[in-house]
């Protein structure tokens, strides 16, 4: 499972529409770099609702943004490697915390250990206020090197 | 008697829940503590593009959006209502990555029901329910409108 396509997107543009990921173009998602930190920024629209009245985003799309966000977060901070090892979520638990309202969402997420073969990752979804988190969610990642 | 109850349901469901439509998840079956949803493979969903013409493999995210979904079917269905909830937790163990152009078919069964939680555990699949490519466990609050 291969994202070299994105990792030579994000080595060549700071900021961008993740492109090469069809289930991504899907969500909206885009790449933010700032530093060593990589945000995953989806503007709202309404494909991503799950809930029509009131207006709320599906759970399944904020797991899907989070898993994205910790994947361009590992493609980032494994750069200077000569070659991008491939890299396959193996589990993922989300907490729901509060209702994701029809805004832009904002997804951070931070490597808690990275081994050789296992990325153990926290990943937080905001709206706004990065203190507010909508969701919260661990990972663990094989990396395939 | 349970599907006949829970049609309106499931029909307004399908209809009016643009992530469910974006995605193109499909209603298939229901029981008092159970329900099964799929997910045909379609270009849009795919995570991991596949070489040249070649179909890629569904991301992992959307086998999540059809698990939350399920979940939430489940739950109705064990409740026999139409009830609001929210999902507190889910779990997802990716086992396998599904089959390029095999439709995903998704199951979640309430484990156990109570005043104010549901707990559910279930499992993905692409044709053999023996060979499940990922195993599912969550819990869902009951609220009484949206959470906020």
């Amino acid at each position: 499972m291969s994202f070299d396509a994105l990792a030579a997107a994000m080595a060549d543009e700071p900021e961008g529409a993740v492109e090469s990921i069809p289930y991504a173009r899907l969500l909206g998602a885009r790449y933010r770099i700032q530093g060593d930190a990589v945000e995953l920024v989806a503007p709202f629209k309404s494909a991503l609702i799950g809930s029509p009245v009131p207006p709320r985003l599906h759970g399944g799309a904020v797991a899907g943004l989070m898993e994205l966000g910790a994947v361009a977060q590992l493609i980032h901070t494994l750069r200077e490697e000569e070659r991008l090892p491939t890299i396959k979520p193996v589990n993922v638990t989300v907490d729901y915390l509060r209702g994701g309202q029809p805004e832009d969402t904002v997804i951070g997420a931070r490597i808690v250990r990275l081994g050789r073969r296992i990325a153990n990752m926290n990943v937080e979804a905001w709206q706004g206020d990065p203190d507010k988190p909508i969701a919260a969610a661990h990972m663990n990642i094989m990396l395939g090197r | 008697m349970i599907k006949a109850a829970m049609k309106p349901v499931i029909n307004h469901f399908m209809k009016n829940v643009p992530h469910v439509r974006a995605l193109g998840m499909e209603y298939s079956n229901m029981g008092r503590d159970w329900a099964e949803m799929k997910l045909p493979w379609s270009e849009d969903l795919v995570g991991y593009p596949g070489a040249d013409g070649e179909r890629g493999v569904i991301a992992s995210g959307a086998i999540f959006a059809l698990m939350d979904t399920v979940g939430g079917f489940s739950v109705h269905a064990a409740r026999r209502s139409a009830g609001n909830h929210a999902t507190l937790d889910l779990r997802l163990d990716y086992l396998r990555p599904a089959r390029p152009g095999q439709t995903v078919v998704g199951y979640s069964k309430v484990k156990k029901l109570t005043r104010s939680v549901a707990f559910v555990g279930g499992y993905a699949h692409d044709g053999d329910r023996d060979d499940p490519l990922a195993l599912m466990n969550g819990a869902f609050m009951f609220t009484k409108g949206a959470k906020a």
